[in-house]
């Protein structure tokens, strides 16, 4: 019953995550500053303020790239909530765990000792456990409002400025298609399959019906896969690749483009001082 | 009678064992509409397939405008272009279909492996997503679409590149009533514009709206064929084919009887 729980878990977890990526394509169809914005602009505009706030070794710098960051999310109406519950909460619990053995393993000054342990926290322990969440947090802020902020297709379809491979580019797309098509089967298989169960099944019984779907999923995915190619191959597809780039840089975007670079170049600057 | 676009002779399929297609010998005249008929598992989809060179048959021969259609043919870019831009297949099961990220994208798919120019693709796209009135979806990712509106983006997909040949697979599964009647509509839109259409379906009521002639499977092999009047006016034909079969049921009075009722459009 424990490996079908984590199967039908796995796929309960894929269906939040499916929500989400919904409510991601409302939140980049809102009118907002981001929303209308090139997405290669954001794409490499937010990749310079990343690495410099990944390579700042002064805390303002981090701030101010951070305190950007919550200002662009204002100006796009992307809700505070949204990123406290996404990242910030999420980027706290994951980074402090790795943090907070630094506060008493790094050599250095004592500030504060543990109460009934008495282990010390040392100032430089606490300056690197400091550092390490406001960075993860500020990055993880610039990487989540491009994401919300951009329909993911154009995301992918961005990434051809930084010459990634047109076939990688198709490929992550049609991946992203079918990944949500069969997270859609997946749950009417589970759900036909409680809607004819009574009582609880055997440990046993359980993992042979979890083997079991995942056989026939994998089956039906492997009848789609080749389905789909006979109906690229029907409309002309001889194995290269050819796609539409739509996309059309106007003054503005060359504007926030060039305002992006100043901004990361000026952190960095600053941030290595 | 003008001059068959599709010519097939002693043509036979199987799936490792199984006999999908046995020694079929039919020819489709060109600018005909022609409604391939046949229960479950009766071997229309496999002759789509065929039709449009997606498999290639075993023993037998199929002729498009006289050419043979082999695997060997399509190794040939020239014939591989000019017959994917003459003949469109619209699958059963658009899901299949949609395989790119937007709308847009993939009205533009076919066009663009043809290698056709890019403002032209682009003036073609809005053309044929405002002539089947589904401009206002261009930029929706295909799993936020409808079943019917899913069905008309496929549709789409392969009319913008205006194919004389339209094989259309179970046009009308699962779709919803107003869906199956705007895609019915569409095809017998059709009738008098030159195109050849070959539709497999196992939906009788649209048959005679949608062809002007049948050709009935059963079980892999061609066992009728004739006007629709005449096809769907066989019964014993339809009964043998698993077309027709007989309903039992009981009214309010108690009174128990039977009559032949046709299959309509499963879901798939």
């Amino acid at each position: 019953m424990r490996a079908n729980r984590v199967v039908e878990g796995s796929v309960q977890g894929f269906l939040r995550v499916l929500g989400r990526t919904l409510e991601s394509e409302e939140l980049a169809r809102r009118d907002g500053l981001l929303q209308s914005l090139d997405p290669r602009v954001k794409l490499l505009g937010f990749m310079g303020l990343i690495v410099a706030a990944a390579a700042s070794r002064r805390m303002e710098v981090i701030g101010a790239v951070f305190g950007l960051a919550i200002v662009l999310a204002i100006c796009s109406r992307v809700p505070l909530r949204t990123l406290m519950i996404r990242v910030w909460a999420g980027g706290f619990a994951f980074t402090g765990m790795i943090a907070v053995p630094a506060f008493f393993l790094t050599p250095g000054r004592p500030i504060w000792w543990l109460p009934v342990l008495g282990w010390a926290v040392t100032a430089q322990g606490f300056r690197g456990a400091v550092y390490l969440i406001s960075r993860v947090e500020t990055t993880a802020t610039l990487s989540m409002l491009l994401v919300l902020c951009t329909p993911w297709t154009h995301v992918l379809k961005a990434l051809r400025v930084l010459r990634v491979p047109i076939v990688l580019v198709v490929i992550l797309g049609m991946t992203y298609r079918y990944i949500l098509l069969m997270i859609g089967t997946a749950e009417e298989m589970f759900e036909s399959r409680r809607s004819r169960m009574v009582g609880k099944l055997e440990a046993k019984e359980g993992r042979r019906l979890a083997i079991a779907t995942v056989g026939v999923l994998l089956g039906k995915t492997m009848q789609l896969s080749g389905d789909v190619y006979l109906a690229m191959q029907s409309r002309g597809f001889r194995g290269e690749v050819y796609v539409l780039d739509d996309f059309e840089m106007r003054l503005r975007d060359w504007s926030w483009l060039a305002a992006f670079f100043a901004l990361s170049a000026a952190a960095m600057w600053m941030g290595a001082r | 009678m003008p001059a068959a676009v599709f010519e097939l002779e002693n043509v036979s399929y199987s799936y490792e064992r199984v006999v999908a297609l046995d020694a079929a010998s039919l020819a489709i005249p060109a600018g005909q509409r022609v409604a391939l008929l046949g229960a479950n598992g009766s071997g229309k989809s496999t002759l789509l397939r065929l039709l449009d060179g997606l498999c290639f048959a075993g023993p037998g021969t199929i002729r498009f405008r006289g050419e043979p259609v082999t695997e060997e043919r399509f190794q040939d870019e020239t014939f591989s272009f000019d017959f994917r831009r003459r003949v469109g297949l619209i699958f059963q099961n658009p899901d299949v279909q949609l395989f790119n990220p937007t709308v847009f994208d993939e009205v533009a798919f076919g066009p663009l492996q043809l290698r056709w120019p890019r403002d032209l693709i682009r003036q073609r796209v809005a053309q044929t997503l405002d002539d089947l009135d589904i401009a206002h979806l261009k930029d929706r990712p295909p799993h936020r679409l409808s079943g019917g509106e899913k069905k008309r983006v496929a549709i789409a997909s392969v009319l913008i590149l205006d194919p004389q040949v339209l094989l259309l697979d179970e046009p009308t599964a699962a779709l919803d009533p107003r869906s199956q009647s705007q895609t019915i509509d569409l095809l017998a839109g059709w009738k008098d514009t030159g195109r050849t259409v070959v539709t497999a379906t196992h939906d009788l009521d649209s048959v005679e709206e949608i062809a002007d002639y049948c050709f009935v499977f059963q079980a892999g092999r061609l066992v009728a064929q004739g006007s629709p009047a005449a096809v769907l006016g066989d019964t014993n034909l339809l009964r043998q084919t698993g077309l027709l079969h007989v309903h039992r049921h009981t009214h309010g009075s108690g009174e128990v009887h039977s009559h032949p009722h046709r299959h309509h459009d499963p879901q798939p």
